[in-house]
């Protein structure tokens, strides 16, 4: 089960570290992520109604603009792409193995429920003010309440749904 | 502009490692959630107790300031388990989504249209819940060292600890 097409997470994940620390050093920035979603939101709903978004509230507190956390983002994109790349494991896989596995074939249904998941859990993860990159990471890394109260609390609700769907499942 | 420029070395680094480190797969992160396979904690912790040494040593030696987002206790409590919820469904988070999109795995792209859809959904509802779930049992931005009201070290060595132990206890299990 196990290919050796990775590094140790305990490595990969101290080496991150590193970059958290010369981000927050050389640039005052911790990571995150969520809230890149909120400027691009906006954005795009500018092409459509720029007055409306002008006038929104959350709109006026997160400026959509293209800022050093949505370089970040995009980064990691490339970033992932360039390892993916230079180690051979580059895949166009529109199916993980697991949902495959369970759910069967139908490209319709996975994508039914990521899009879902991906609205519930936007939405969440703007009310709690992060994700597991701005909680869990910068702000565990802090040491900050908040953050340790997001991460259990994504933990939980994670454990929950992913029972729901894979309840009664095999490996 | 050069903040942008270091905005951007940051992802490519970042998405770097969460593709070495084999986190930016569905399977890792839904197999953590079933407590099968742990290899998206063990990433997580790894860089939290590597960052968290770093920046605390650079913060006694004031040339680092903390950013900490607000302890509220209804949102961040309520918005935590939807997210985790909608994370379970989903599979990948949001910085994850990008990142394995970027190693080939398309169908991030779905989730990522979502979160665009929920982002501006929740940016309808604010106005709303500025009044109601974000005035809930608001503590400030405060770390659990002010908490306890101790220096930061007394929380961080043990946390080391505790982190190893736990690390221990993975790869005599398995996970």
């Amino acid at each position: 089960m196990k290919v050796n097409d990775g590094w140790s997470p305990y490595l990969a994940g101290a080496l991150s570290g590193l970059v958290s620390i010369g981000s927050v050093w050389f640039v005052g920035k911790y990571l995150g992520a969520s809230t890149t979603f909120v400027k691009t939101a906006g954005m795009m709903e500018e092409i459509f109604t720029p007055e409306r978004v002008a006038k929104m509230p959350y709109f006026i507190k997160e400026t959509p603009i293209i800022d050093w956390q949505w370089m970040v983002v995009i980064g990691i994109a490339i970033g992932s792409f360039i390892a993916a790349v230079t180690s051979g494991t580059f895949q166009i896989k529109p199916l993980p193995d697991m949902w495959e596995a369970k759910f069967g074939p139908s490209i319709k249904k996975r994508a039914v429920i990521a899009f879902i998941g991906g609205i519930i859990a936007m939405f969440g993860a703007r009310l709690a003010d992060g994700c597991p990159s701005g909680h869990g990471l910068s702000g565990g890394l802090q040491l900050a309440v908040s953050g340790y109260i997001a991460l259990v609390c994504f933990f939980i609700g994670g454990m929950l749904s992913a029972n729901i769907i894979y309840k009664g499942g095999d490996e | 502009m050069a903040t942008l420029m270091y905005g951007l070395i940051t992802g490519v680094l970042f998405g770097f490692f969460l593709q070495k480190g084999r986190v930016l797969r569905y399977d890792k992160q839904i197999a953590a959630l079933l407590l099968e396979d742990m290899t998206i904690v063990k990433f997580m912790l790894s860089h939290i107790v590597v960052a968290m040494i770093g920046v605390y040593f650079l913060l006694d030696l004031g040339l680092v300031q903390l950013s900490l987002k607000p302890t509220i206790l209804g949102s961040v409590i309520i918005g935590g388990l939807i997210f985790g919820f909608g994370w379970g469904l989903l599979g990948y988070c949001p910085g994850t989504s990008l990142g394995a999109l970027g190693e080939g795995r398309t169908d991030a792209i779905w989730g990522i249209a979502g979160m665009l859809v929920g982002a501006a959904i929740y940016a309808e509802a604010y106005p709303y819940l500025l009044k109601t779930v974000l005035t809930w049992g608001n503590y400030g931005k405060i770390t659990i060292p002010q908490l306890l009201g101790v220096n930061h070290w007394f929380v961080i060595i043990p946390f080391i600890f505790l982190v190893g132990t736990l690390f221990n206890w993975f790869e005599k299990n398995g996970l």
